[in-house]
């Protein structure tokens, strides 16, 4: 069929099955919200910035598993969704960004919202399009759609000129995509996987090494089956939050810079290193050197590049995790849990010594409290957002994930203004569920303005505040590693976030103690609208057990026993 | 990283379409790798390019570098040469007043001849592996060249 550009795009959206998208508009992507106006087929979620927009399409892919979509226009409107960009890129989220360009006469010319998009996208995408002509668009968007999804998956940007969108050509969407050049290898090497499992029954200390990949693999049921069968203790890296459920006896924690002293033990103790979708990131090593030092690595990843780029791997396999785990359980049966007992015993030994805690205070309430709590009232009636900084190491720490997906936090690139955003694209995606985003004093006003996306959508997602008038994670860094220099840390300066929930249309509670927390939360749940509850926590808490950057996981600051200062 | 910092040759195969090369060196740039000499051109009667790249580095960041240069979608193939033929060219820009025989006895020695002579310039080139090019390069500072041009390196696996 003969259509537009515009037209095009919606067409193309439409048979990719998109139900959402998220953006926002302006001149050069004029054309194409012409016709988002005319049809019916899916929902746009105006947000109140671009970034916003990009944010909110990860939350939705996060959670949903499918492909998320934003829609933005040139200059400027692009420029803000970079950040958007480079998050989904770092944490490996399926995206298709769609954005205007000046029409292609005026390129190059630096004329009016003018600016290289595809130069700037080209290092923070998995790939991108500049489109010059209508008759590419239906094979540019599907092949966009192919590349965000599989592989190792991530965002793909699409830059269509103002005036292709308005060019007619032919439409057939049926084209059978030929990318000769992309073929990922989503099969692990069957030789491999037999002597990994010969690996592991040999091995006296294995260690699952759960990451991200999983989850995006939508593998983590065939993962609890294999740890369930083996027996062997796993840890879970921060993006792995939900693989295995938080009541898992052989689940250990999480591990890395803030992981706990039984996870970062294991870690070191262990003889066999079984990495399931990890890329052995800085967070989650600290110095490499002395990472599992008396540990043989086994690394299944759909990257190959991911594979024995920081640590060496002695057993690599390249593939889909859930193929291989499922391979994996095929050839079980040389396996004997029984062998791992005492291994087990001193794992639990660890987490006895120093198990993952926090003070309680007279005074003030203690972030960890709060999250503990929300998952003591909401547990899995809710999916979890988090912005960045203490509260998300904290929520990493102590909220009881129950499955995959319900944890969605920026995690490779640490984006500040992150959580709101991608709660709301979480609540578009999952509206049977509670749609939580704790976050800080410092990381909420990052993109406060979405209270009226929220609020105009109707998509009630429940912020919490945790505030400790800081830029918590810094002012620790300041206050352990620079001499309590507090520098630029302190924000005692603070809007009244109560009165600025409601002066958006939403709701807004201040709380001091535990049944004012409660009563709040209750109140925003049952109410259901876009609240934020700002709870006054503890100033100077800090996230503990601590691994100083580039040191040895080992060598951990641990939380103060009890009348020890 | 910067253990055993060896010369590299890479040989990268990629579609012909907008902005490839900028993928390619982006990719270098952007990871902190370097690149010494270039070529690229068309792979005849195909829609691919071939690109020669000379680049330095150990095992492993050459190992990272191939990974990673397969992972950009057009690319559809990357060879580090281990056994390789390669050769470069260099054009040179002599005073039409330096002796002329010499130069033209050096140049042969050197896979190369005299290609122009002017009234002002001769001009000369030369084609042969990097090292040699270095040498003649180095050899013929004596006849004061004005100009020297030189291309980056072509290879091909044994």
């Amino acid at each position: 069929m003969q259509i537009n550009g515009a037209q095009m795009v919606i067409e193309a959206l439409i048979a990719e099955g998109v139900d959402t998208v998220f953006g926002y508009p302006g001149g050069a992507i004029m054309n194409v919200y012409d016709e988002i106006y005319k049809q019916k087929d899916f929902k746009h979620i105006l947000t109140r910035h671009e970034q916003a927009a990009v944010h909110a399409a990860e939350g939705y892919a996060k959670v949903s598993g499918k492909v998320g979509v934003a829609m933005i226009t040139s200059g400027p409107g692009f420029t803000n969704a970079v950040t958007g960009l480079a998050d989904a890129y770092m944490d490996s989220i399926p995206l298709v960004v769609i954005s205007g360009q000046v029409p292609m006469s005026l390129i190059g010319t630096d004329a009016f919202q003018e600016i290289d998009a595809v130069g700037i996208s080209r290092s923070c995408t998995k790939h991108n399009y500049l489109v010059t002509k209508a008759q590419d668009l239906p094979r540019v968007l599907k092949e966009a759609f192919h590349i965000a999804a599989t592989g190792r998956p991530g965002p793909v940007h699409v830059d269509i000129p103002k005036d292709v969108t308005a060019e007619i050509a032919e439409f057939d969407y049926s084209i059978v995509l030929d990318l000769e050049t992309y073929k990922p290898h989503v099969k692990g090497n069957p030789r491999q996987i037999k002597k990994v499992m010969e690996a592991i029954a040999n091995a006296k200390r294995p260690l699952f090494y759960l990451g991200g990949g999983i989850i995006n693999a939508n593998a983590a049921y065939e993962v609890r089956d294999l740890v369930q069968k083996t027996g062997i203790p796993a840890v879970e890296t921060f993006m792995a939050r939900g693989v295995l459920s938080c009541d898992d006896q052989l689940l250990i924690g999480m591990l890395g810079m803030h992981g706990s002293y039984a996870s970062n033990m294991a870690m070191s103790e262990t003889d066999l290193v079984i990495g399931l979708g990890v890329r052995f990131d800085d967070r989650v090593t600290g110095k490499l050197s002395e990472f599992a030092k008396n540990a043989s690595v086994i690394h299944v990843d759909i990257d190959p590049a991911s594979i024995s780029k920081l640590v060496n791997a002695d057993y690599p396999i390249v593939g889909d995790v859930k193929n291989v785990v499922n391979e994996m359980l095929e050839l079980i049966a040389g396996i004997e849990s029984q062998k791992y007992k005492v291994w087990r015993e001193t794992v639990q030994n660890f987490a006895k010594l120093h198990p993952l805690t926090y003070h309680e205070d007279t005074e003030r309430l203690k972030p960890q409290w709060v999250i503990q709590r929300v998952g003591e009232l909401l547990g899995d009636s809710a999916n979890i957002s988090t912005d960045v900084g203490q509260h998300q190491m904290w929520t990493g720490q102590f909220y009881p994930f129950t499955r995959p997906r319900q944890f969605i936090s920026s995690g490779g690139l640490g984006t500040m203004g992150f959580g709101f955003p991608a709660a709301i694209g979480v609540k578009a995606a999952t509206p049977e569920k509670i749609s939580i985003n704790f976050t800080g004093d410092g990381s909420i006003l990052m993109n406060v303005q979405e209270l009226m996306t929220a609020v105009g959508n109707k998509l009630p997602v429940i912020n919490i505040i945790l505030n400790n008038n800081y830029l918590g994670m810094v002012r620790q860094w300041q206050t352990l590693f620079y001499d309590k220099r507090h520098s630029e840390t302190d924000l005692s300066v603070q809007p009244d976030f109560v009165k600025l929930a409601e002066a958006f249309g939403g709701i807004g509670y201040r709380v001091k103690t535990k049944e004012e927390f409660d009563s709040a939360l209750k109140d925003a749940v049952e109410k259901n609208v876009v609240a934020f509850i700002e709870v006054i926590v503890h100033r100077m808490e800090n996230v503990m057990p601590m691994v100083p950057a580039g040191g040895s996981l080992f060598n951990m600051m641990l939380l103060e026993k009890k009348g020890e200062k | 990283m910067s253990d055993n910092n060896e010369r590299r040759v890479v040989s990268v195969i990629v579609v012909n379409e907008a902005s490839v090369l900028s993928r390619i060196t982006d990719l270098f740039s952007g990871r902190g790798y370097n690149i010494t000499s270039l070529s690229v051109a068309p792979i005849p009667e195909s829609k691919y390019s071939r690109l020669t790249i000379v680049t330095s580095g150990s095992v492993r960041v050459i190992e990272q570098i191939t990974k990673q240069l397969h992972k950009l979608i057009p690319v559809l193939r990357v060879y580090e040469h281990a056994d390789l033929v390669e050769k470069e060219m260099a054009i040179v820009k002599f005073p039409a007043s330096e002796n002329i025989a010499d130069i033209s006895t050096l140049c042969a020695v050197y896979n190369g001849k005299i290609v122009n002579v002017g009234e002002n310039v001769i001009i000369v080139m030369v084609s042969d592996e990097p090292k040699r090019v270095d040498n003649f390069l180095k050899i013929i500072k004596r006849y004061n060249p004005k100009e020297i041009v030189r291309s980056g390196a072509v290879a091909l696996e044994r």
